[in-house]
């Protein structure tokens, strides 16, 4: 097998007496769908914090693309093709959806030190902003500041700008939460057009949506990594049902 | 998308892109205005001179408060440091102001760069602190090395003529006007480039969602030492000008009501866009000329009054008044195709 796009081995993470991450292993292959699932509380967003360096582990490592970035500062992650979304929108309110792209290209391609040229002012990146807003919808909008954006807009244009970072590894931190019906439809179809070549983790409630995209699925319980599999495997597996498909099979 | 249509796009993304980076006329008219006063008010060149030394101050500040949301209570610190800097210099007898006000921008950029590092850890009150703490220690060295700075004393020199023709200071006050004049406006046109640049939509990304700036690969960390340095040498500048201008510094420069003065400047006339540091320092003087000639020992009092009223009734209308004079006249080159 190939080396794995992203990889994490025995991750550990204690909070005082609390262990929120409990010796996690897991790869996701490269042009990977996978689903991160498991009921509130059991440390995903700790898991995906400790995966792009946001926090740091008790122990284990983090490899990307085979390289140990256990010690690498997440916004170093992201330029070395780490990329995330939030659960929680995290968008520049005053910049616009072609500015904010923009910043991701030019701390990309290296010129994010430049204090002299125009920000976006070269005709490669204004190409790659356009195709961006084109894919999203968003083109319409494009010179609105962020904070005018409609919610459904801004979930968009959350997985745009992490997708302006180029990466080879997405996590998507539940892209369609608190997404109202007639908006969700576009960020269904955005995750469906998602380039085949980036391994994605989706980190996700909504099982329909999970079993709709994944080819393989993690199930993360109390901090322990309790199943993993193809999505038929999940739904037959007897403590999934138990601890989480049961409860919240409608939810 | 047919191509046509992309290419429109993509033209309406580049002007988007570029909207803010061009100068507008009223950008210009400003300029002139100031320019005018200059030659129309000779025998107000000291007070004149006084503000656009303020200007550029409260201009450096923002880069750090308004651009990139940094707080600082002790940007005297770097005000000081610029004044003495070109003060011994021009004690020691290089008495060239350019020269003078390179040492005191390199010296204050140097302290930013040191101390820069002391703002990365920590909340708002820990760099108030922080900034506050530099701001004394400086302020007390120079006092307690008098063989250097002249202590309590102070320190007078006599400094030579801008390129060798333009004498400034007692002799030739509006040529010292002039000369602050130019180098802000120098200093104003470079930071006005900044701003617009990648770094300078990294520093707004950082100000508006760090979390989210580092998350598409934006290093905070060594973008706020680099526009902490900068801003130092801007006040260090700042500094220099001062200095040469008034041929005497006095450790007052470094004094907490200078730090605190300086915010004020900038609150009034808005941060964030760069032109408010210079408004709000220019309104700060001549309101307090105005209010000091008419009642000497109160004139804080107003000033204070102005300032609350000011931000509890409407700073962000007040501040942006002149931002939304601009958009107003500007062209439109935004929403116009499309809705």
């Amino acid at each position: 097998m190939s080396v794995p796009a992203l990889e994490a081995r025995g991750l550990v993470r204690r909070f005082g007496a609390l262990i929120a991450t409990d010796d996690v292993s897991f790869a996701v292959q490269s042009g990977a769908r996978q689903a991160l699932i498991g009921p509130n509380g059991a440390g995903k967003t700790t898991l995906i914090n400790l995966l792009t360096g946001v926090l740091k582990p008790t122990a284990g490592q983090v490899l990307l693309q085979g390289r140990d970035v256990t010690h690498v500062a997440s916004s170093a992650r992201v330029r070395m093709g780490l990329s995330r979304t939030f659960q929680i929108n995290q968008l520049f309110p005053d910049l616009t959806p072609a500015e904010s792209p923009a910043l991701a290209i030019s701390e990309r391609d290296g010129s994010g030190a430049d204090f002299w040229r125009v920000a976006g002012g070269r005709s490669e990146i204004i190409a790659e902003i356009e195709s961006l807003l084109t894919r999203f919808g968003l083109e319409a909008d494009m010179d609105q500041p962020t904070r005018k954006l409609s919610y459904g807009k801004q979930r968009l244009l959350e997985i745009a700008l992490a997708l302006a970072t180029r990466p080879r590894v997405l996590l998507l931190d539940e892209p369609a939460a608190g997404v109202p019906e007639e908006e969700r439809q576009d960020i269904l179809a955005a995750l469906a057009a998602l380039p085949s070549d980036v391994a994605i983790l989706l980190i996700e409630h909504d099982m329909d949506l999970v079993f709709n995209f994944a080819e393989r699925i993690s199930v993360l319980v109390a901090g322990r990594l309790m199943a993993e599999g193809a999505p038929d495997e999940i739904a037959a597996d007897e403590r999934v049902r138990a601890v989480y498909l049961g409860e919240d099979a409608h939810g | 998308m047919s191509a046509p249509a992309a290419t429109a796009t993509m033209g309406r993304v580049a002007a988007h892109l570029h909207r803010r980076a061009r100068w507008r006329w009223p950008e210009i008219a400003f300029w002139l205005a100031v320019l005018a006063v200059i030659f129309a008010l000779p025998s107000r060149a000291a007070i004149i001179n006084e503000a656009l030394i303020a200007g550029l101050f409260a201009l450096s500040l923002d880069l750090i408060l308004g651009l990139t949301g940094i707080v600082s209570l002790g940007h005297a610190a770097f005000l000081g440091l610029g004044a003495y800097a070109a003060a011994v210099l021009a004690s020691q007898g290089f008495a060239d102001p350019l020269l003078g006000l390179a040492f005191g921008a390199g010296i204050a950029a140097l302290v930013g760069l040191v101390t820069a590092p002391l703002l990365l850890r920590g909340g708002d009150l820990t760099r108030l602190m922080v900034t506050l703490g530099v701001s004394l220690m400086l302020g007390e060295l120079a006092n307690r090395n008098g063989w250097l700075t002249g202590g309590a004393d102070g320190l007078n020199f006599s400094i030579g003529p801008v390129l060798g023709l333009f004498p400034i200071g007692f002799t030739g006050q509006r040529n010292a006007a002039l000369y602050s004049f130019v180098v802000l406006f120098i200093l104003f046109a470079i930071a006005r480039r900044l701003a617009h640049s990648p770094f300078g939509l990294a520093l707004t990304a950082i100000r508006e969602n760090r979390l989210r700036a580092g998350a598409l690969g934006v290093g905070a960390s060594r973008r706020i030492v680099a526009i902490y340095t900068t801003a130092a040498a801007y006040a260090g500048a700042a500094g220099a000008l001062l200095a040469e201008t008034t041929q005497i510094v006095s450790l007052d420069l470094f004094d907490f009501h200078r730090s605190a003065d300086v915010m004020l400047m900038l609150i009034i006339g808005g941060a964030g866009y760069l032109y408010g540091g210079i408004i709000g320092a220019a309104a700060f003087i001549v309101l307090r000329d105005v209010i000091s000639a008419a009642t000497p020992e109160y004139w804080e009092f107003w000033i204070g009054l102005a300032l609350v009223i000011l931000v509890l009734a409407g700073r962000d209308r007040i501040a942006a008044a002149p931002r939304r004079l601009i958009t107003l006249v500007a062209p439109r080159v935004t929403r116009g195709g499309v809705a």
